[in-house]
């Protein structure tokens, strides 16, 4: 059965391709390629009923992003999304630091769902839409 | 024909790998030997991308226009010594020399100074200084370990070389590499994949790995061989996984709890429960094994222990484990630090102010407190009425609500290109790459000072970081120094309410 939305826990973190697109420049097709996106495991991809390429939209409480879903590939995870570190990631991590300065990047509540419709924005489209810059 | 630089130190990463060569022609970087391709990226082709920035902007009617040295250097000095508690975040991809001035200018102005080891690893130097560090140099352990075990870190994607160079991959001088081992153990994957295909086409069923078998499996026999050994601890199969000899799925936010089940395995105490942290104990009693067994174990930990509820108290007890183990055998531990000279920053502020990160200056003497001087907190409260980043991008790596408090005040950078703190920028600096255009010192993760090289000139107008903050330290200097003179004369004229220069 297809479900609408999915409550799973976002980890974000680093990817070769991340690393890749980063030094290669952030206004790189590159870096957006393989930034904007979201790796699911393959169960929870059949349980949304996406498709590999299709657009996400991933949302905590402290924010909203849409990318592009993945099948992750180094085998199962479910219940457990990846975002590579990013400024699509950040716009839903929280600035919470527990009093120690670390931001909450990772290991907390999201829910994704399919968001066919709306398109992944660019670095320059989020800055634009987020800092009004 | 270029001309071939040998023993290029990488400017990316913490491993600081110095055995690249760079073939230059024509003041260009053409070809590299022996990098990762984060570095290949980096070292032939994004350091003179479209994206590089080549002279100073200042943003004028909500726009970015490109103005003279001075008038950047003038600006930028004018919104910090106007801001009453200027924040000056940043400086892990700049050389140490550069961090130097920048804990002198923070000084100047009475602000508060950060760097990127706040979102990083600023849990992990908080642990060390509460609980101490067993741990060595990444030669040490290169030549020596036998059990190599990486926790929440994917050294596969963030170190490329790190397997490669110091660990499991390298042929030490008494452990040697299982780099062969691995190739055999992908042949035989390759097989078993053409087995499990050839029996879905013939309709037999098999059950393929999915999300249903998501279990951690039992510890293999190759463990206990003779020979390097690799675990690797993760909340998801990673790359570094793939290459391990065994990996263990743990879940999200429970390694302090498997850390503490595994130190009382380690003294040999009895749990009464079956699994923790979704591990089986029988299994954890048999990692435990295998690491008191090793001649010389190495705990590689990374950004999932630092980022993860508990933060430090989950170094903190790693680093126990680490101390337990040694009472049985020889173990250390070691974070898997960044950006190439990150642990720069934090040696550099030590010795200059005592403390390593999270510093402020408001009181015209150095005091440390991550919570309240740390980067995220004081955007956070909105504490800070400037900002200057400089060599680091938080407007891409900081949380959304941090990055539009730090935008409700004047915002000046100094990065090589236009990364997205620089597009957000109010004054934004050119600046060459450090470990390209740029000679400095860097400190390797394990804390090991390393020269970096300049392998080509920057172009024409660019100078350094540190020739930037120099000059906007001098200039500093120069405006403080009217504004005295200037409540001077005032006083002469009998005006005693005026408050000091300051």
């Amino acid at each position: 059965m297809v479900e609408r939305k999915l409550r799973v826990t976002l980890i974000t973190g680093r990817t070769i391709d991340q690393g890749v697109g980063k030094e290669l420049g952030k206004g790189s097709q590159e870096y957006f390629d393989n930034v904007a996106v979201c790796f699911l495991d393959s169960g929870d991809i059949k349980k949304l009923g996406l498709k590999n390429g299709m657009n996400v939209q991933v949302t905590s409480q402290f924010g909203s992003v849409v990318v592009k879903a993945k099948k992750y590939p180094h085998g199962a995870m479910s219940g457990i999304v990846f975002i590579p570190c990013g400024i699509w990631a950040n716009v839903i991590c929280s600035s919470e630091t527990d009093s120690i300065g670390m931001p909450t990047f990772r290991g907390f509540e999201v829910e994704v769902e399919p968001a066919p419709d709306k398109p992944v924005l660019t670095l320059d489209e989020l800055l634009k839409q987020e800092f009004g810059k | 024909m270029g001309k071939i630089i040998k023993s290029v130190v990488c400017p990316i990463c913490g491993c600081l790998c110095d055995d690249l060569e760079i073939t230059v022609e024509n003041n260009e970087i053409v070809k590299m030997k022996n990098g990762c391709a984060v570095c290949e990226a980096k070292m032939v082709h994004g350091y003179k991308s479209e994206e590089r920035i080549l002279e100073p902007h200042i943003r004028k009617n909500g726009k970015l226009v490109p103005v003279s040295m001075d008038e950047a250097i003038c600006k930028a000095a004018q919104i910090l010594t106007d801001a009453k508690y200027p924040l000056l975040f940043g400086w892990t991809s700049s050389s140490s020399e550069t961090q130097h001035v920048g804990v002198e200018l923070a000084e100047e102005l009475g602000g508060a100074l950060d760097n990127c080891c706040s979102v990083c690893h600023g849990p992990s130097v908080m642990a060390i200084q509460e609980i101490g560090i067993p741990t060595a140099t990444l030669g040490q352990i290169r030549h020596r370990a036998d059990l190599i075990v990486y926790w929440a870190c994917d050294p596969w994607s963030s170190h490329p070389r790190h397997v490669e160079r110091y660990t499991a991959f390298t042929e030490g001088r008494f452990e040697k590499s299982e780099f062969k081992g691995y190739v055999q153990k992908l042949k035989a994957q390759a097989s078993q994949k053409k087995v499990a295909l050839t029996m879905r086409r013939t309709q037999v069923r098999y059950q393929q790995a999915d999300s249903q078998a998501a279990t951690v499996e039992a510890p293999p026999q190759s463990l206990i061989r003779a020979g390097r050994k690799m675990v690797v601890f993760d909340v998801r199969k990673t790359m570094t996984a793939d290459v391990a000899d065994y990996f263990v799925k743990v879940e999200p936010n429970k390694d302090y709890e498997i850390f503490g089940a595994m130190r009382c395995l380690a003294l040999d105490q009895e749990l009464d429960v079956d699994v923790v942290g979704g591990v089986p104990v029988e299994y954890l009693r048999e990692i435990v094994n295998v690491m008191v067994n090793a001649e010389f174990g190495a705990i590689f930990f990374g950004l999932g222990l630092t980022q993860s509820v508990g933060r430090f108290r989950n170094v903190e007890i790693a680093i126990a484990l680490t101390r337990d183990l040694n009472r049985k055998t020889k173990f250390v531990v070691s974070p898997m630090r960044g950006h190439f000279n990150v642990t720069g920053a934090n040696t550099v502020f030590a010795w200059q102010t005592g403390y390593p990160f999270a510093l402020d200056f408001s009181q015209g003497y150095p005091q440390y407190n991550p919570g309240e001087f740390t980067a995220n907190d004081l955007l956070r409260r909105g504490d800070n009425d400037a900002t200057l980043v400089i060599s680091a991008d938080p407007g891409a790596h900081f949380p959304k609500s941090s990055v539009k408090n730090m935008l409700k005040h004047p915002l000046i950078t100094i990065n090589p290109d236009w990364n997205a703190i620089s597009r957000l920028g109010d004054v934004v600096f050119p600046a060459q790459w450090c470990g390209i255009e740029q000679a400095g010192t860097a400190y390797r993760m394990d804390s090991i000072a390393i020269s970096l090289k300049k392998v080509v000139e920057a172009p024409k107008g660019v100078p350094t970081d540190e020739e930037i903050i120099r000059q906007i330290l001098e200039k500093v200097r120069v405006i403080k120094a009217q504004k005295t003179e200037k409540v001077e004369k005032l006083d002469d004229f009998g005006n005693k309410n005026i408050a000091g220069g300051n």
